[in-house]
């Protein structure tokens, strides 16, 4: 059994709002190890992102406030550090790439300056090492032409460079962990291939264990080993891809994978809708959080939220109906 | 060829500094039957959306005609122009930019038929309810404002405002793009019930291919200012002919059991030229993995590769 690199354990995260406590993250938990890829799925507002701000330590607060649970990151527990120490840990061994590649870079310094920083903060090396090690990692994500590229300014730059000066920033400093936050959404789809073909190749050259957020089941399908399906707030169904994607445990999963609209489906048929739209993080019941949207819904739902059954020896679902399942040898 | 629209060499170039310009839509024709749908694919900078922006009348025509079932639309201009307009409408991508944020639900509906002065004007408020339901929405919402609606409902309400003229023509551009899946899917239903019920026509842009494939009977892809390739939907998927379409769907990420953890199986490399220093023969050239030397130097013409498939490819 491989030690995890990251391990969450029933992490809680509140925010006070206007019109009450909002449980933005709900009794979460999961592991990735080594050179593996998660993939978190969901809908906007089910608290992917702020599921990689916890571990980042990066949750507003005041009104955020983690409530409950632990991150252990190698040994250590990241939410009882100091914000001098997760400054450490930031941008060293855990790091993050964003959606948007524009706004995440600073406009007035070059791609090189940006990277050196990161190198200088966090390994102390010479201004001159720390430029050569940006060359290197350029170089290293594919970018043509390093040396020069290395004195561009981020403007001067296509969407698909910047976020590789992104991903080389992020890998400069050799980090055990790497959460990609939509890393594709704002690029074209032979872009998005490239990127991700990156993504895959240096995680298995280096063992970066990598977090992928991503709102895309497709992108789950190219990257993940292991997926976490989140619906307000918590993680519904877990498993690896492939027993999530062909055998949906819960309803929402099954939902979510047939409405996308797929390039072998019958065109003629209508796409298979889940009704209704995701409830309000304020406004949950003591129930299941997708009953109200459910076809299978029955009235033992609303009592209690559902515990997580399994499905297999690494594949669970938390729905009902799922109790008394035969759990293959 | 009965064709509501009718687009010929249409070529949209915006000037840019010390007499270059970009050749945003370059040369590109297409019909469309009544009641039918076509789409367009690309990626950015590939000028589907000025592609709609031009036959919308919203983007300077450097040269080119666009035929509305007679109607001139590329070259008429004021109160002839204003005329026209009820005929063809648009829905945007953007569902939150897209709907003024001080006007209330109601009176977004309600302005294109008063400002084209449409129909009279004390129907017009039944007219808004009817339209509201016709896209899914109560009608006592009218009184609302956009920002107390979800994105897939601010969609309904573009929706219901391009349906307020009663159009022959509806221009999408992305409308499902900013949306969820589960919310895209219900929108995209919408979209094919109107046209069912209505027989309206649409010209559908969008770079999300499975999108495409639902809602579009032909098929436009688009790369660099020029159609690369055009078929009936279930051709192209089947058997494209350009190697630039058969990248974009073997880039397309799938739920497929060949697709799993194959990190993105990327066939293309690097980025389209700039729209501005064209290269002088195909313009994908540089980035195709099949090209020859004839191809740097002739740029293909778009040509008949079946009865109904056409592709811009030497080696086609």
């Amino acid at each position: 059994m491989v030690e995890p690199v990251l391990d969450i354990r029933n992490l809680k995260v509140d925010f006070a709002t206007r019109n009450g406590v909002a449980h933005v993250l709900d009794d979460i938990s999961f592991t990735v190890e080594p050179g593996e890829l998660l993939g978190i799925v969901g809908e906007s507002g089910c608290g992917k992102s702020m599921t990689a701000l916890s571990i980042l330590g990066l949750i507003p607060s005041p009104p955020g406030k983690i409530v409950g649970g632990s991150i252990n990151f190698q040994g250590r527990d990241l939410t009882k550090l100091s914000q001098a120490e997760m400054r450490k840990i930031r941008g060293g061994d855990i790091a993050m790439i964003f959606q948007e590649p524009m706004t995440s870079l600073n406009p007035v310094f070059t791609c090189g300056e940006q990277i050196a920083e990161a190198v200088r903060l966090h390994q102390g090396v010479s201004p001159k090492a720390a430029r050569a090690r940006a060359v290197e990692m350029l170089r290293a994500v594919g970018i043509p032409e390093p040396e020069m590229r290395a004195d561009a300014y981020p403007h001067q730059l296509s969407g698909g460079m910047r976020q590789r000066v992104m991903i080389a920033m992020a890998l400069s400093c050799e980090p055990k962990l790497l959460i990609a936050d939509e890393p594709t959404t704002a690029l074209d789809v032979t872009v998005q291939a490239q990127i991700f073909g990156l993504l895959d190749d240096l995680r298995r050259r280096t063992g970066t264990a990598i977090i992928l957020i991503t709102h895309d089941m497709g992108a789950i399908a190219e990257m993940a080993d292991k997926v976490a399906v989140m619906y307000a707030g918590r993680v519904i169904e877990r498993g690896p891809a492939d027993a999530v994607l062909d055998d949906p445990g819960h309803p929402y999963t099954r939902g979510l994978l047939a409405s996308i609209p797929r390039i072998d489906a019958d065109p003629d048929a209508d796409l298979p809708e889940i009704p209704g739209i995701v409830p309000a993080l304020t406004d949950l019941g003591r129930g299941c959080a997708f009953e109200p949207r459910c076809k299978l819904a029955v009235d033992r739902c609303r009592l209690a939220q559902p515990p997580h059954f399994p499905m297999s020896s690494d594949h669970s679902a938390a729905c009902i109906h799922l109790e008394g399942r035969v759990i293959p040898a | 060829m009965n064709a509501l629209l009718s687009v010929r060499d249409l070529k949209v170039h915006f000037p840019v500094g010390k007499g270059g310009s970009i050749h945003a839509v370059d040369g590109v024709s297409f019909d469309i039957p009544r009641g039918k749908t076509l789409g367009i694919v690309g990626e950015s900078g590939s000028g589907k959306t000025t592609t709609a922006l031009a036959v919308m009348r919203l983007a300077p025509i450097t040269a080119g005609k666009v035929d509305l079932d007679g109607t001139p639309v590329s070259s008429i201009e004021g109160e002839e122009l204003r005329k026209a307009r009820p005929r063809f409408q648009m829905v945007f991508q953007d569902p939150f930019s897209s709907l003024n944020p001080r006007d209330r639900v109601a009176s977004i509906i309600r302005q294109p038929m008063d400002l084209l002065n449409l129909g009279n004007p004390a129907d017009r408020d039944l007219r808004v309810e009817e339209l509201l339901q016709q896209v899914g929405l109560r009608p006592e919402l009218k009184s609302l404002y956009p920002h107390q609606f979800s994105g897939g409902q601010r969609q309904r309400i573009g929706l219901a405002r391009a349906l307020a003229t009663q159009p022959d023509l509806i221009v999408f551009d992305e409308p499902v793009s900013a949306l969820d899946v589960a919310v895209q899917a219900q929108v995209l239903n919408l979209i094919r019930r109107l046209q069912r019920e209505t027989g309206l026509t649409y010209l559908f842009i969008s770079h999300d291919l499975g999108v495409v494939r639902h809602i579009c009977d032909e098929i436009a892809v688009m790369y660099l200012g020029q159609v690369v390739e055009e078929a009936p939907a279930a051709e192209i998927f089947a058997s494209p002919r350009h190697p630039y379409t058969q990248a974009l769907i073997a880039a397309a990420p799938s739920l497929a059991p060949e697709h799993r953890r194959r990190g993105g199986g990327a066939k293309l490399q690097g980025d389209p030229p700039s729209p501005i220093n064209l290269p002088k023969g195909c313009r994908f050239a540089s980035r195709c993995p099949i090209a020859i030397d004839h191809c740097r130097h002739v740029p293909p013409e778009l040509r008949p590769i079946t009865e109904t498939q056409m592709a811009a490819c030497h080696l086609a």
